[in-house]
């Protein structure tokens, strides 16, 4: 099976670049800089320091260094003058609360020591789904540079109290004159807040709120309003579809807040069943790279393949055109209705038009896929309201303005002209939590404290009630913004004490508040479900008519702007982590690009030149929409990107506020005009000059081992007559005493006896795996792994532990090539060679197809390739090839099978990690902590107190790896221990397992029958990753599966 | 700031011995007063038990001091108070009431449990107190600096001066013999040389002195490097002259009373002063008789209590007017046990699962004034315990399935630490 399917994972390597080349036989392009280092002959003759006396200074620095060391550094102990009851110093607490920024709304439990918030995790009864952002912003917290910490009229400090007069004054002053204020958030949420805002409003008639999401999903919001009279998103459970058939919604990203949770459920390979996914797409997106089938098309095919789907479906006659792929979609239109209400369709598109389309088509399967009623709340910004409000602040009509945690002035593509109307306000307040663009343009600037710190509650979804605790005293002199208003209002209550009478009263009904705070949620028994008062049936042939209309006005180049799975909307654009974690699809990270198609690209003359450190650079482009030029943008040619489209990720380009490093990318705001995420029209010309890329992975080739992971479809996994051994999931076989056996069984040393105490293995499933990023960033915060930078990054000195590495993969059709002998009859010709050989001699020998010829013969499949994750971390060998080479014996096997690595032995040579088939070891090249060089959160006071106390930080010229959270599996043995009992089931975790919110990672004790891996580790689609090399890695993956519809 | 600690013993007997002499000589005076001593003993016991949370004898605490109150009240109104206050005052008695409200309407506990003798006893111990052993101190104390400086440069000279004098008589009896006719005889430089001249020629002899020097330069080399960063011994100057002596000694407190987190955490703990004010809201000073004897001093009464005015700067409490200001101040004592941050060590495994005494890796803490690092805290000496210590794994339900398993695997009856895989790299450093 995976026989005819080719791996890779750059364009460059496709091509056969010679760079590529050389790198897959060493790992070093450049020649080791001796030279560089020792200087040229003639400066070493001419040196006045000789050999003798260089000799004599190394000599004495060192005996100096050694008598210096000899003297201990006094530390000092101190302890707290009263301990709060609820702290043991040493033990971590665990508090339930909800993150809610406005774009990112989830359940967690967050890990504090110390009362220092370390870590946050999904409160998984709660249903909690964490973002590779949710779990960096307790990084955002401790964030010294961006915080706002005083309140400030204009440069000067002002204290609250002098703040509330002055606001106090103006706004009654404006009140008494009726000139309008308004009132400008993100999406809050919040019940309580909504009613402390509904007060001030009662207070100052004159104002009026507005809500603003810097990355819209207004008109589906309008559409919805436009259908069932509430403005709202329904709410999707994919759990329940068998058929999802997406046209450019990346609902496994950032699309109406990701729904990747709901989506793993319905695709559990063990159950028997998996939904079937459609994705047509122009960008290469999360969910399209998961999808089971994809269907390239640039949007406003996207547009004519929504209307054909709705006609096929419904069988009305709605103007659209023919586009390539009509008859997939004709396709797609059966298989929704034979799935009748288990089918579904979402769209990207934010166009009324479209959505309100969507909708009704969904409304004809009769979908149980969307709720209408218990709606999702998590995206409410009203694009008209803030297009209004803006002309109206600039032409005078609006008199004040006050924000709460949006930054128009650099998200709004429109800002030139709020920030020129905003000058003339006669009050404008910034209430914020960052010191950004907006923070420095208003009269007066207050300081708002991080989500960690604060009180609150959200409704993310129609009668599900989250609460929001501080798990943190105040960093800096802040206030809620409930606070703020509740003053201004003229209220005496606090927050805290409006927010419990809140829910006393409305949410309740009697129910323990303590309990609700313990849980982090709230969900009533029986929950009066709102009747909607009309469903009205849209004119979708008006709307048709419309979207039509747009689309064949489309000339040019079509723009789709994303939001990156990294920075999101560009709110935490001054967070290391996120910085540094790379984008699923391209690997880059530190940076935002024009992702431009192989055949576009050669056309306008793009290239992704591998360079001789095994970095990528790009060329720029100057991209002009609607007549807004941004100069400079880079380009990535991206596999699978629609030709005629490109494409582009919001959230970079911040620059006020953010640390030197972080300001980097385009800001690509400009383009997103009305809040549309697809620009018609669009110009792109080649400018000069080269961009420096810092890819993770490209550098890494896969060296011919193109068997890395195994795939197969939910047909052949269904079919019990099928032997996987002898299918789809083949085991490395070799000739033992005349007889196949089975590579695994073998062994030339005596094996250990595991059966003893605990050990450990990790499965992780590649069905599940969405490619989100969360396991990283978990594994950042929890084992203290450091920030490099985009140099380091650059140069393939990455710290990660854990890395998501991308596959794309295409299938070369053998008939293509008039082959003279198929595979399985070459392979009996060649019984003596080795299943990975073999494929690699066939190719070569059978096809004839040189590098080139296999470009060639996958340029037209990498149009369009089939995309696989795979976590690679340290896969803890049984037979480890790092822990034989290491001289000192720094890092060895434990009975509990981890791969243990004592830093303080490790001497630095290095031998383990060029031993390592897995590229899974990282050098510390340098001292990464308190080291300004990198000047990120390990070099200032505030950003230290995200490192977790238990782990050690690596110093300068040692190795370091995944040690499998041994902090974390020690510390539930000693659980146990101290409470004389036995481990339970499944309570040994990992941090990334943990993180993990389709629950593609599953770690436990195999030595336990009860645990859920040690069914995984046996289970048909198990396989290890090149277990051709015979290492015995403690690490399982599943077989991806894919669901390709065959009955 | 590092001070390792040079008991120097001689010192210590002389002073001892001296005060000793001393307080002999007082006492025995003491004596002579006229107090009938077992009515003081009950009557300071029941004082201890009862009173004394609330009460003391010179100072006002809880209540007022007491001292000499036989001669402020009649007896039968203090039997009557003592035993039941409520009901005096009830009474209508004024003096009563007035007291009451004098001390902000606080309750004084009932003592309906104690009979006439016992408060007669008490109201003794109030009149006559500890006078007697307030002159002992007092000439201790006395005494005490005397004692305690003289000797140490005494000593110094009185052994010069012997070691001269035994020069002095050496050579005067070479001198008488030498003019009596004894054949002149080389001296120690003279001796030396000729031994040198002796080596210097055999070359055996000087191959072996050499593989000798190279030896003990090795041995101690050796040694030199392997005690770098090894602290044995260390023992600080703390910002408060806390007396483990007195506390987990004298007074028998818990260890885990005030380092509470052991059982639980991966520290220790230094307690919190609100963990001290829970003893010191009520002693602000010591015994009269209480001293600590440091290395290069020694704290007495007047010492002792201004280090327990240290805590009440610390917590914020006035002593006078008996409540918190607020104006907290943390302390900052010194580390006396620093691992290395890639050493991981968790107290509780050790101490609530392992069960292991304190005094194991701490020493006789108990009989510390001045707290030391008493073990070495080397990765070898870990290991040494590790591979030498028995688990006890009955009775706790973790081991039962791995002890049966290892116990057959190594047919031993009870496993090692080292066995249970305590030995492994990644079990400390991660």
């Amino acid at each position: 099976m995976a026989s005819n399917k080719k791996y890779w994972q750059s364009v460059e390597e496709l091509k056969g670049s010679s760079i590529v080349e050389t790198l897959r036989n060493n790992e070093f392009v450049q020649d080791i800089p001796t030279d560089e280092f020792l200087g040229d002959k003639e400066t070493l003759e001419t040196s006045s320091t000789s050999r003798r006396d260089f000799l004599k200074y190394v000599g004495f620095t060192t005996a100096a260094a050694s008598l210096a060391a000899c003297e201990g550094p006094v530390r000092k102990s101190i302890p707290y003058v009263v301990q709060p009851n609820d702290i043991v110093v040493g033990v971590a607490d665990w508090y339930a609360t909800t993150i809610a920024d406005g774009f990112d709304f989830a359940n967690v439990l967050v890990k504090t020591r110390e009362g220092r918030p370390i870590q946050i995790m999904p409160n998984k009864e709660a249903g909690g789904v964490t973002s590779a952002r949710t779990q960096a912003s307790v990084l955002s917290l401790y964030d010294e540079k961006l915080r706002l910490k005083e309140p400030r009229k204009g440069e000067t400090q002002i204290s609250w109290a002098d703040a509330d007069k002055e606001i106090i004054a103006k706004l009654n002053e404006l009140k008494d004159a009726n000139e309008s204020v308004v009132l400008l958030t993100g999406t809050l949420a919040s019940p309580s807040t909504e009613k402390v805002i509904a007060d001030f409003i009662t207070a100052y008639p004159n104002v009026k709120h507005v809500v603003y999401d810097a990355i819209s999903e207004s008109a589906a919001a309008d559409a919805f309003e436009a259908m069932y009279g509430k403005r709202a998103l329904p709410d999707y459970d994919f759990s329940k579809a068998e058929v999802i058939a997406s046209i450019g919604a990346d609902f496994l990203g950032d699309w109406q807040g990701g729904y990747e949770k709901s989506y793993a459920e319905g695709r559990r390979v063990e159950t028997g069943k998996m939904s079937y996914h459609v994705q047509i797409e122009s960008n290469m997106s999360l969910a399209g790279a998961n999808a089971d089938k994809r269907i390239v098309a640039k949007p406003s095919e996207q547009v004519f393949a929504l209307i054909n789907l709705y006609n096929q479906v419904t069988g009305s006659s709605l103007p659209s055109k023919a586009t390539a792929f009509d008859a997939e979609v004709k396709q797609l239109a059966k298989d929704l209705k034979k799935a009748g209400s288990k089918g579904v369709v979402v769209t990207g598109l934010n166009d009324k038009n479209a959505q309100l389309i969507a909708l009704a088509i969904n409304k004809a399967l009769n979908s149980e896929v969307i709720d209408t009623k218990a709606v999702n709340l998590k995206r409410q910004g009203n694009d008209t309201q803030v297009a209004q409000l803006v002309a109206d602040v600039k032409g005078g009509k609006v008199k004040g303005l006050i924000t709460y945690n949006v930054n128009p002035l650099y998200s709004l593509s429109n800002a030139a002209d709020l920030a020129e109307g905003i000058k003339n306000l006669k009050l404008s307040v910034a209430l914020s939590t960052q010191d950004d663009a907006t923070a420095n343009a208003t009269q007066y600037t207050l300081p708002a404290p991080h989500n960690l710190e604060s009180w609150g509650d959200v409704m993310a979804k129609q009668g599900v009630y989250s609460l929001m605790q501080p798990t943190i005293q105040p960093l800096f002199n802040t206030r809620q913004v409930q606070d703020v208003l509740l003053k201004w209002s003229g209220s005496t209550v606090n927050y805290y004490d409006t927010l419990k009478e809140f829910w006393s009263t409305n949410v309740l009904g009697g129910a323990s508040w303590n309990q609700a705070l313990h849980d982090g949620f709230f969900k009533a028994e029986n929950i009066t479900e709102e009747e909607i008062a009309f469903e009205a049936t849209a004119d979708v042939n008006a709307a048709a008519v419309q979207l039509v209309r747009k689309a064949n006005n489309a000339s040019g180049f079509e723009l789709n702007l994303y939001s990156s799975t990294a920075l999101g909307d560009g709110k935490q654009a001054n967070n290391p982590w996120l910085q540094e974690l790379p984008d699923p699809i391209t690997r880059a990270s530190w940076d935002n690009y024009l992702t431009v198609s192989m055949a576009d690209a050669k056309e306008l003359g793009f290239e992704n030149p591998v360079k001789d450190n095994g970095a990528i650079d790009g060329n720029y482009a100057n991209v002009t929409v609607n007549g807004v030029t941004i100069n400079k943008i880079p380009v990535i040619i991206q596999p699978g990107q629609a030709k005629g489209s490109v494409g582009l990720a919001l959230g970079y380009g911040r620059t006020q506020g953010l640390k030197s490093e972080m300001q980097v990318g385009i800001n690509a705001y400009p383009f997103y005009q009305n809040g549309n995420n697809v620009q018609y029209n669009v110009s792109i010309e080649k400018a000069s000059g080269w961009h420096k890329f810092a890819c993770m992975q490209v550098q890494s080739t896969l060296a011919g081992r193109h068997d890395i992971l195994r795939e197969a479809s939910l047909k052949e996994v269904n079919d019990k007559k099928l032997d996987p051994k002898h299918t789809w999931n083949k085991p490395f076989m070799v000739s033992y005493d005349h007889q196949e056996v089975e590579g695994s069984k073998i062994d030339l040393w005596d094996e250990h006896d595991r059966s003893l105490g605990h050990h450990f293995n990790l499965s992780i499933d590649l069905t599940s795996c969405t490619g989100c990023g969360a396991c990283v960033i978990a594994c950042h915060a929890e084992n203290n792994v450091p920030v490099v930078g985009k140099d380091e990054m650059r140069v393939g000195r990455d710290m990660a532990w854990l890395r998501i590495d991308r596959y794309y993969s295409s299938t070369v059709e053998d008939k293509q090539y008039e082959a003279k002998m198929t595979l399985e009859e070459f392979k009996a010709q060649n019984p003596n060679i080795a299943n990975q050989e073999i494929e690699r001699r066939y190719t070569e020998k059978v096809l004839e197809l040189s590098k080139g010829d296999l470009f060639d013969a996958l340029e037209n499949p990498a149009e369009n390739p089939q995309v696989a994750f795979q976590p690679m971390m340290c896969q803890h060998c049984n037979h480890a090839p790092c822990e034989t080479v290491c001289p000192v014996a720094a890092t060895s096997h434990g009975r509990q099978g981890q791969n243990q690595m004592a830093y303080n032995r490790c001497v630095g040579t290095r031998y383990c990690a060029n031993n390592c088939p897995y590229r899974v070891r990282r050098f510390n090249w340098f001292n990464y902590s308190e080291n300004n060089e990198f000047d990120f959160n390990m070099n200032n006071e505030y950003g230290k107190m995200v490192l977790n106390p238990d782990v050690v930080v690596r110093s300068r010229g040692v190795m370091e790896k995944c040690s499998m959270c041994i902090q974390m599996t020690q510390a539930t043995i000693l659980k146990a221990k101290k409470e004389g009992r036995a481990v339970n089931k499944d309570e040994f975790e990992t941090a990334c397992s943990s993180a993990c919110s389709t629950g593609a990672m599953v770690f436990g004790d195999i030595n336990n029958s009860e645990d859920t891996v040690t069914a995984l580790k046996e289970d048909k689609r198990a396989f290890h990753v090149l277990d051709y090399i015979g290492t015995k890695p403690n690490v399982v993956y599943q077989v991806k599966v894919r669901n390709t519809n065959e009955a | 700031m590092k001070s390792v600690n040079h008991h120097s013993r001689l010192t210590k007997t002389l002073v001892r011995s001296l005060a000793f002499f001393l307080v002999f000589l007082v006492s025995s005076s003491a004596f002579s007063q006229d107090i009938d001593e077992a009515r003081q003993k009950e009557g300071k016991k029941l004082f201890k038990s009862l009173c004394a949370s609330c009460h003391k004898l010179d100072k006002k605490l809880v209540g007022p001091a007491l001292a000499g109150i036989e001669e402020k009240r009649t007896n039968e109104w203090l039997k009557a108070w003592i035993k039941n206050n409520a009901e005096l005052r009830a009474s209508g008695d004024k003096d009563a009431i007035a007291i009451f409200e004098e001390y902000n309407g606080s309750n004084m506990t009932a003592f309906p449990q104690l009979t006439d003798q016992n408060i007669d006893d008490i109201l003794y111990y109030t009149t006559v107190g500890e006078v007697k052993k307030a002159a002992v101190a007092g000439t201790e104390v006395a005494g005490q600096p005397q004692g305690d400086q003289a000797p140490k440069w005494l000593i110094y000279i009185l052994a010069a001066a012997i070691v001269v004098a035994f020069l002095i008589i050496g050579s005067l009896l070479k001198t008488i013999s030498e003019l009596k006719g004894a054949p002149k005889t080389p001296g120690l430089m003279g001796q030396t040389a000729e031994l040198w001249q002796g080596i210097k020629q055999n070359t055996f002899l000087k191959v072996l002195t050499v593989i000798f020097g190279a030896l003990v330069a090795a041995y101690f080399l050796f040694g030199t490097l392997f005690k770098v960063g090894v602290d044995e011994g260390y023992q600080p100057i703390q910002p408060i002259a806390f007396s483990h002596k007195i506390h987990a000694g004298d007074n028998k407190i818990d260890c885990q009373y005030c380092h509470s987190s052991a059982k639980h955490s991966k520290t220790s703990g230094i307690p919190s002063v609100n963990v001290c004010m829970n003893c010191h809201k009520n002693i602000s000073e010591v015994a009269d008789d209480t001293k600590v004897v440091m290395d290069d001093h020694t704290l007495v009464k007047a010492d002792l209590d201004k280090e327990i005015a240290k805590i009440y700067e610390a917590a914020g409490w006035d002593a006078n007017k008996l409540e918190y200001t607020g104006n907290t101040k943390p302390v900052k004592w010194v580390r006396v046990h620093n691992l290395p941050d890639f050493a991981y060590f968790n107290h509780s495994q050790h101490v609530t699962v392992g069960g292991v005494a304190c005094q194991k890796c701490h020493g006789p803490v108990e009989e510390m004034e001045e707290v030391y690092q008493y073990s070495p805290l080397t990765m070898g000496w870990c290991i040494d315990c590790h591979k030498a210590t028995k688990v006890d794994l009955k009775g706790n339900e973790y081991y039962a399935k791995i002890h049966e398993d290892l116990a057959k695997k190594y047919g031993v009856e009870q496993v090692t630490i080292a066995q249970l895989g305590g030995k492994e790299c990644g079990k400390c450093h991660y």
